[in-house]
C-alpha cells in the first residue's frame, strides 16, 4: 500500500518559490494500475522523486508498506529502492555496461546469488523482448530497446510496485501501445504499476485509474478514468 | 559479504577497462606525480649522504706533550669516551703518525730525507674525536682546553679559523635540511593535488552513473567500492610505471653523481633498495588513489 498524506513540496529556482507538490492525499492499493496524468510540470515526477526517497517533501507523510519513507535514514534507502522498480523517463542505464549487464545489476547491488540471477536474466529480457540484444550497450540500442532494458531492470528483483515516469515520451506511438501491452501484463502478473505520463490517448485506451494532476495539486481521481483537458 | 566483495572488484576492473582513455590519461597524470615523489626520495637519500660525509670529515684532534706517558693518554682517552657529545675516539701514537705521514709523502724525497737525518721522531701522538653533531665541538674543545688537562694537551687542534669553518659548515647542512624538508612538502602536496585532481575529473564524468547506482538501491559501499578499486588499479599501475623509468634515469645519473658525493653509488643504492622504493611509490599511489576516490564519490553519494 501506498499513501501520500498532505504532501507539500517546493523547489526554489532562480530565487523563486516553485511549488511542485500542494498538500496532496492518495492511496494506491496492491495490484492497482494508476496513471497520474497531467501537464509538464504538474508534479508527476516529484511524487516518484519523494516515493523512492530522491527528495523529501516540506510537509505531509508518505507511506510505502511498512516504510514511513521521508523518516528513513540514507542507509535505509537502498533497502527500501529494491523494493520499487524505476523506468526513469530518460532511462537513466549504466553507459559502460551491456544490456544484461544493466538488468543483473539491480539484483547484484541487492547481493541476490549468481545461479539466481543467471536463470532470472533471460527470462526477464525474453518477457520485455530483447534476448536478441542483451550484448549490446546502451549507445547501440534504440529509444525503444533502451525503455525495454530499463523495464527489464525495474522488474528484475520481483519488486512490489513498477513505476514508470513518461516511459512513451522518447517511443513512436506503436512502440509506445506495445509498452503499454507490457506494463498490463505486468500488472496482471501481480505487480502494482504507477504510470507518470502526459500521454492523452494511452489514458483514455486504458480504462483504469487515474489521479489527474495540475499545479502541482490532485484535481481529480477516478476509478476507470479519462485524460480530460481543462 | 564475499559476494559483494567480488562483485565490487569485478565492477571496478570493468571500469577501468571500459574507460580504457579516461584511465589511460588519469594513470598519465598519476605516473608523473609518481616520478615527482620518486625523485624527491632519491635527493633525500642523496642530501642525507652528502651531509653525513661532510659531518664525516670533520674532527677535532687532540696533541699530546712529548713528555705526556701513555698511560695518561689512555687515561684521557677514557675521559673523553665518557662525554656524551662523542661519537668515536681514535689513537694514535707518535710511531704511528710517523708512519702515516712517511706513507702521505713517500714520493716527496726532501722530507723523507729530513726525517731520516733527523734521527727522532718530531711527531706528538694525539686523538682524534668525532662528534654527534657538528655543533658539539665547541664543547669538546672546550672541557679539553680546560685546567685539568694543561700539563699533558700541547694544543687542542680547534681554533677560530677552524671553529669559523665548521660553523660554516654547521649552517650550510642546517640549511640544507631544512631546505630538502620543505621541498619535499611542497612536492609531496603537489604530487597529491594533481592525483586528486585527476582522480576528481575522472569521478565528476561518472556522477550520473553513480546515482543511477544509489537509485536502483546499491549502499554507499557498493556504489563506492568500484570506484576505491579503480583508484588502487590507478595507483598500482602508475607506480610499477614511475619505478620502471626511474631505474634507467638513475642508471645515468650514477656516475655523474659519484663526481659530486664519492660515497654515494646510487646504482647500488637503487639496485639493493629496489623493492623499498617500489614498495613506496606503490604505498603512495595506492594510497592517495583511494583517498581521492573516496572524496570525490562522496559528493555525489547525497541520492
Amino acid at each position: 500500500m501506498i499513501a501520500f498524506q498532505d504532501v507539500t513540496k517546493t523547489y526554489i529556482g532562480n530565487g523563486n518559490r516553485i511549488i511542485a507538490l500542494d498538500d496532496v492525499t492518495f492511496r494506491i492499493n496492491p495490484k492497482e494500475f494508476v496513471s497520474l496524468v497531467g501537464r509538464s510540470g504538474a508534479g508527476k515526477s516529484t511524487i516518484v522523486k519523494l516515493l523512492i526517497g530522491e527528495e523529501k517533501p516540506d510537509k505531509g507523510r508518505i507511506i510505502f508498506g511498512s516504510y514511513d519513507v521521508n523518516k528513513l535514514e540514507p542507509k535505509e534507502l537502498p533497502e527500501l529502492r529494491r523494493h520499487i522498480g524505476v523506468v526513469f523517463q530518460d532511462f537513466k542505464l549504466l553507459p559502460n555496461k551491456t544490456a544484461y549487464e544493466n538488468v543483473t545489476f539491480a539484483l547484484e547491488v541487492a547481493g541476490r546469488p549468481d545461479k539466481e540471477i543467471k536463470e532470472f536474466t533471460p527470462k526477464i529480457l525474453e518477457l520485455v523482448g530483447l534476448k536478441e540484444r542483451m550484448e549490446n550497450f546502451p549507445k547501440e540500442l534504440s529509444g525503444g530497446e533502451l525503455q525495454r532494458v530499463a523495464i527489464a531492470r525495474a522488474l528484475i528483483h520481483n519488486p512490489d510496485v513498477l513505476v514508470a515516469d513518461e516511459p512513451t515520451g522518447n517511443l513512436d506511438p506503436i512502440t509506445s501501445q506495445e509498452l503499454i501491452r507490457l506494463l498490463l501484463t505486468i500488472n496482471e502478473m501481480g505487480t502494482t504499476v504507477i504510470l507518470a505520463t502526459h500521454n492523452k490517448d494511452i489514458i483514455n485506451n486504458l480504462e483504469r485509474r487515474v489521479i489527474l494532476l495540475e499545479n502541482g495539486k490532485v484535481i481529480r481521481d477516478e476509478e476507470k478514468g479519462r485524460y480530460i483537458l481543462i | 559479504m564475499l559476494t559483494n566483495l567480488s562483485r565490487i572488484i569485478k565492477f571496478g576492473l570493468q571500469r577501468f577497462w571500459r574507460n580504457g582513455w579516461l584511465s589511460t590519461v588519469t594513470i598519465a597524470i598519476m605516473f608523473l606525480a609518481l616520478i615527482v615523489f620518486g625523485g624527491i626520495n632519491l635527493f633525500n637519500v642523496l642530501a642525507k649522504t652528502a651531509l653525513f660525509s661532510i659531518q664525516e670529515r670533520i674532527d677535532i684532534s687532540v696533541f699530546f706533550k712529548k713528555t705526556t706517558s701513555e698511560d695518561e693518554i689512555l687515561k684521557i682517552q677514557s675521559v673523553v669516551k665518557t662525554l656524551p657529545e662523542a661519537k668515536s675516539i681514535e689513537y694514535i701514537t707518535a710511531d704511528k703518525a710517523l708512519e702515516i705521514f712517511k706513507e702521505r709523502y713517500k714520493d716527496d724525497e726532501t722530507i723523507a730525507q729530513a726525517i731520516e737525518q733527523s734521527g727522532e721522531n718530531p711527531l706528538l701522538a694525539s686523538i682524534n674525536i668525532k662528534a654527534y653533531d657538528p655543533k658539539q665541538y665547541q664543547v669538546i674543545a672546550s672541557f679539553l682546553e680546560g685546567e685539568e688537562f694543561k700539563n699533558a694537551i700541547e694544543r687542542v687542534s680547534y681554533d677560530e679559523r677552524n671553529a669559523k669553518m665548521i660553523d660554516r659548515l654547521v649552517k650550510i647542512i642546517d640549511t640544507t635540511k631544512l631546505f630538502g624538508l620543505s621541498l619535499t612538502a611542497f612536492l609531496t602536496l603537489v604530487a597529491v593535488l594533481i592525483t586528486f585532481t585527476a582522480i576528481g575529473l575522472a569521478i565528476y564524468s561518472s556522477r550520473d552513473e553513480i546515482a543511477i547506482i544509489k537509485l536502483v538501491g546499491g549502499t554507499n559501499f557498493f556504489t563506492t567500492g568500484p570506484y576505491i578499486i579503480e583508484g588502487i588499479t590507478y595507483g598500482l599501475i602508475a607506480a610499477i610505471l614511475s619505478t620502471i623509468i626511474i631505474w634507467p634515469l638513475v642508471y645515468f645519473a650514477s656516475p655523474y653523481v659519484k663526481n659530486f658525493i664519492p660515497e654515494m653509488n646510487l646504482r647500488q643504492y637503487f639496485a639493493s633498495h629496489f623493492f623499498i622504493i617500489l614498495f613506496q611509490q606503490i604505498l603512495f599511489g595506492i594510497v592517495v588513489g583511494v583517498t581521492s576516490s573516496i572524496i570525490a564519490v562522496r559528493r555525489y553519494l547525497k541520492v
